[in-house]
């Protein structure tokens, strides 16, 4: 079906680009409805026949595996939701598949939020990730969410030297001092790794500035595509490594698979599936820039 | 007053922070300085929600153009104002978490918010495939050579750009696509990116500092003076 599925799509698109190629070559301008049209096809046959690539993980990605991996059993590690809908499509892969990596390695997940949109995103998370595929694990002992506090980066100063004076209870009212897991914690000082989900402000950035660089503590990021270029001054010293969009995530995700075949036989892979989508969208934009150059420069000859 | 007052708190705020990075003692008094910024960003909603319903009742009594959007936007605003201060259907109770399952702004951010959210971004990749074909030109040699590094990189996101240079030996693996998206992400990208952020960093301290003494009043509603 894949297979059947990837024809046909390369088929649409060939055809339709070698047509969109005549008319450029004639001097006829594609109307941007045609433009859109492609995108919506690229888009959607590989969602509908299930295509799908096979990732390898980059360095960069990789060291945040092997990090996590490394750790010894019981590391605290930070995980903080900084994010909205709009960009939960592209980075909620990778948070799910560190989640799912942090707790099969038996480290304790402390999770919390930026961004005030980022609280149900981490509660959708708990449910559909920890309680679903996790029931053995147990609240206050290996995960707790610390839900949103308002403050950006003010509450990264606070939290730096001590967590009760911003959280004292957890997202249900919990107090902090009657869960196990908070038992010798004070500061972020005392994580093993932080992690930050998200490309906006506040975010991955604000954590190495505020958090990871003045307490020395080692961080990576999860960020959506367009953000990634913005962190990569960071890498490798103030941030082990960095998940930059779907492909970042899928690249996780296959590591993941490859390292724990019989525990994530059937996880769900949803940025490698969205790879399928991604690589007809940038082979049709990539298509659409050589068809609009020759386009410019046969105009370019005529009026010449 | 009305000056000197602002300009005092902003004076004794912007030097403790200072203090507090390079003087143990001072440390925590940064800390509580942080604490009230916190505190204060809270009221930053009250003051976001009172904007939002006064120019949008605005619009909806003066049936300005658009206004049927502006209803939409109070009845979106309103309905889950409600259904988070109430904590509807919430299964924990008025005690239990905003977001927890089953709760009624729960279920309006999953099927409704999350949705919308999400579309409108991915809206994007249209109006991305419509520019590259208008505007990606090789007009000069420096529209040459984005184009040429943009290419590199789109190809290098996508398993294509394995494939299609995966026959080049390992000795000149630095021409496999992939290798060169990332050459360029780390090498070229990497120092144009520490440019801009040292200059914007050097612009920050500069500005603070202006803030600090008050030299730039700006935010006061006033010129320099």
């Amino acid at each position: 079906m894949s297979s059947i599925g990837l024809i046909i799509s390369f088929f649409i698109i060939v055809a339709g680009l070698l047509w969109l190629l005549i008319q450029s070559i004639r001097g006829q301008e594609a109307d941007r409805r045609v433009i859109f049209l492609f995108m919506a096809i690229a888009v959607s046959v590989p969602l509908l026949f299930n295509i799908s690539f096979s990732e390898k993980a980059t360095l960069i990605v990789e060291d945040v595996y092997r990090k996590i991996e490394n750790l010894p059993a019981g590391s605290k590690i930070l995980l903080s939701y900084d994010y909205g809908p709009s960009m939960s499509p592209e980075v909620e892969p990778m948070s799910n598949a560190f989640l799912r990596h942090a707790l099969v390695k038996g480290h304790k997940v402390y999770i919390m939020c930026l961004w005030a949109t980022g609280q149900s995103l981490a509660a959708t998370a708990v449910d559909s990730v920890i309680k679903r595929e996790f029931p053995e694990k147990v609240y206050g002992i290996d995960y707790v969410n610390l839900g949103y506090k308002a403050g950006g980066t003010g509450v990264l100063n606070v939290i730096l030297t001590d967590f009760r004076k911003m959280y004292l209870a957890d997202v249900v009212g919990t107090n902090l001092d009657s869960m196990p897991m908070f038992q010798g914690i004070k500061s972020l000082k005392d994580m093993d790794l932080l992690i930050s989900i998200g490309g906006g402000y506040p975010g991955v950035k604000e954590w190495i500035l505020f958090a990871s660089a003045p307490g020395n503590i080692p961080l990576a990021g999860g960020c959506a595509a367009v953000s990634a270029p913005l962190l990569y001054p960071y890498y490798p010293r103030q941030m082990i490594g960095l998940l930059g969009g779907i492909k970042g995530a899928a690249e996780y995700e296959s590591e993941l698979k490859k390292n724990h075949p019989q525990r994530f036989a059937n996880m769900p892979v949803p940025g490698i599936k969205m790879m399928g989508p991604q690589t007809m969208a940038h082979l049709v934009v990539l298509a659409f820039i050589v068809i609009g150059n020759i386009s410019y420069f046969i105009s370019k000859r005529k009026g010449q | 007053m009305k000056r000197q007052v602002p300009l005092l708190i902003t004076f004794t705020v912007g030097a403790v922070l200072i203090l507090s990075t390079f003087f143990p003692p001072v440390e925590t008094m940064g800390e509580d300085f942080s604490l009230y910024f916190d505190i204060i960003a809270v009221f930053a909603f009250f003051l976001g929600g009172g904007n939002l319903i006064r120019v949008n009742s605005d619009a909806i009594a003066k049936k300005k153009k658009g206004w049927g959007f502006s209803m939409v936007t109070m009845a979106g605003f309103f309905i889950m104002l409600a259904a988070g201060l109430l904590k509807l259907w919430n299964p924990g109770g008025i005690r239990g978490d905003v977001a927890g399952t089953g709760s009624m702004f729960q279920l309006l951010y999953d099927w409704i918010f999350n949705p919308l959210g999400a579309t409108m971004y991915a809206l994007l990749a249209f109006y991305v495939a419509s520019a590259s074909y208008r505007a990606f030109r090789a007009k000069n040699r420096d529209a040459t050579i984005l184009l040429v590094a943009a290419f590199i990189i789109l190809l290098g996101r996508t398993p294509l750009g394995v494939y299609a240079t995966s026959w080049i030996p390992e000795s000149f693996s630095i021409l496999q696509i992939p290798n060169l998206a990332i050459w360029i992400m780390s090498s070229p990208n990497l120092a144009g990116q520490r440019a801009i952020m040292i200059g914007i960093a050097l612009g920050v301290v500069s500005m603070s500092l202006r803030l600090i003494l008050g030299v730039e009043r700006t935010y006061l509603g006033v010129d320099s003076e």
